[in-house]
């Protein structure tokens, strides 16, 4: 892997995040990063559609299973970063942080605290979320016993 | 011809106000949140989610609530709202392999690599009214004791795809055909056939797939898989070299695998149907991969006797806004059409009795 894919890996695994916080968790993130650079935007948050593919029998072709709501937007910081935000649903702030932390994450001046100040506690969240999601349905896990049936002896 | 009317605009309005007053009900009850329905009636949600073809779960909530719980008018309103909307473009196929899955069931797989997780299921319920219900108690907490185990569960049909027991998934990563853009047209490809059946109408496809059980296309199915829970969506974005994480959905995923017996080009092995649905909606999985399997009939060789084989009559049939749209029409005024019909009806009356009279006065003569 060279580097700009292994950047390209880095930055898709904290959008993968920031994608799925909530609005408080964004907003109380950017707050908390000291000297941000001026930002300007370069697409105001804007809903539209996705069309969401499954593939045939799971693996095979793709088919088009339907549409997801989705608000996109854009942003540049005044050191140049472009920023993307795309948020399932129809909320253009959340849009509008996912796409600044994005620019953020992107500056070597900010990278870490972005990193530590918003992107690990809210990973933290989901993974906690994940983990008891992943538990209570262990607790159903179900072992059945084939009978004997009579007519078989 | 239908021939347009107009006026009536005050009684329209009156009207449209006196169902806002019937959709509130009794003032003395409290207001029905949209986060209510959002979190208690999860699967109706679902169920106007998959058939409005869009996934937004508020929408679909306040759809919900706008309709008075009239689940196809809910399913309407989604999709005449995604007409004011933009397409950003598709996404890649989702991975129901890497599911976080949060039901996952075998019918033919008593023991398989990572268990059978039963999930929040109706399944194994008494079906008797439960009177606490009436009140406003809270639930008990699930158990989250287990250990979950390792990594994603492999799909059923994988195991059985390895010892080639299973036909293969058809590859290839053409363009689908979407119905959304143009209209349906036969024959349909598979891809185009699953996309009209995703968001068909379940009642519809649970009757055609129970139809193919009572022997209209008799094909044996068993339920090799059925699973549901999150998968993560994601999107390319022009200059960028990733592609875009947008979140996480929630799907239900049948597989289903039929006996066929081969035929000059395929050895003996199981073929299947395919059921992808948004949110939780297992009945309507199932059903779509019943459908999906019968309407298989030509490719795999099969007699096409059933309703259920015929892809015209089961993909132009199937949705319920398109049903309800071409039935309900028949309410409004068609007066002139009407007229025409009476006129006409009351001249063959009318030589119909002159023809009577003619043949008595002659019996009358003889």
């Amino acid at each position: 892997m060279n580097g700009v894919e292994q950047v390209g890996k880095e930055r898709r695994g904290v959008l993968s995040v920031l994608a799925r916080a909530d609005l408080a968790e964004l907003a109380d993130g950017i707050a908390a990063i000291a000297a941000r650079p001026e930002m300007e935007t370069l697409r105001a948050p804007e809903f539209g559609l996705v069309m969401a593919r499954g593939r045939i029998g799971g693996a095979g072709a793709p088919f088009n299973l339907g549409e997801v709501t989705v608000t996109r937007a854009a942003v540049r910081l005044s050191s140049g970063e472009v920023g993307h935000g795309h948020v399932l649903g129809r909320e253009r702030e959340r849009a509008r942080l996912v796409a600044a932390l994005d620019a953020l994450w992107q500056s070597p001046a900010h990278r870490r605290e972005v990193e530590e100040k918003v992107v690990a506690p809210i990973q933290d969240r989901l993974a906690h979320a994940d983990a008891e999601r992943r538990a209570k349905a262990a607790a159903t896990r179900v072992n059945f016993f084939t009978m004997v049936r009579g007519e078989d002896e | 011809m239908y021939v347009a009317v107009k006026g009536g605009e005050k009684a329209i309005a009156n009207a449209h106000r006196l169902l806002a007053e019937r959709r509130r009900g009794n003032p003395g009850v409290p207001a029905l949140s949209v986060d209510q329905i959002l979190e208690q009636l999860s699967l109706a949600v679902d169920r106007v989610m998959g058939e409005g073809s869009l996934y937004d779960r508020r929408l679909a909530a306040l759809a919900i609530k706008q309709a008075r719980g009239d689940l196809v008018e809910a399913i309407f309103l989604l999709r005449a709202y995604r007409t004011t909307l933009p397409r950003f473009g598709a996404s890649l196929p989702v991975d129901t392999g890497a599911m976080l899955v949060e039901r996952r069931i075998s019918a033919t797989f008593k023991d398989l690599p990572g268990g059978q997780l039963l999930g929040p299921t109706f399944d194994y319920t008494h079906r008797l009214l439960d009177p606490d219900l009436e009140g406003e108690g809270e639930a008990e907490p699930a158990e989250a004791g287990a250990d979950p185990g390792e990594g994603p569960l492999a799909r059923v049909t994988d195991l059985l795809g390895e010892a080639g027991l299973i036909e293969a998934d058809p590859d290839g990563e053409a363009e689908p055909a979407d119905l959304t853009r143009e209209p349906l047209s036969f024959p349909a490809g598979r891809e185009l056939r699953l996309q009209a059946l995703a968001r068909g109408d379940e009642g519809f496809l649970l009757a055609l797939g129970y139809s193919t059980q009572r022997g209209y296309a008799r094909s044996h199915p068993f339920a090799a898989e059925i699973r549901m829970g999150e998968v993560e969506i994601e999107i390319e974005v022009p200059g960028l070299d990733f592609a875009v994480p947008l979140g996480r959905l929630t799907v239900t995923e049948c597989q289903m695998v039929n006996q066929f017996k081969g035929s000059a080009s395929a050895p003996p092995q199981f073929t299947r149907g395919y059921g992808l649905v948004f949110g939780h909606a297992e009945r309507k999985a199932m059903a779509m991969a019943l459908c999906d399997r019968a309407l298989r009939a030509a490719e795999l060789g099969e007699e096409e006797t059933a309703p259920a084989q015929d892809a015209e009559f089961v993909l132009s049939h199937a949705d319920n806004v398109q049903a309800t749209g071409f039935v309900e029409h028949l309410k409004l005024p068609h007066y002139v059409d009407f007229q025409a019909e009476l006129d006409l009806l009351r001249r063959l009356r009318a030589e119909h009795e002159a023809r009577e009279a003619g043949k008595e006065q002659r019996e009358a003569a003889e």
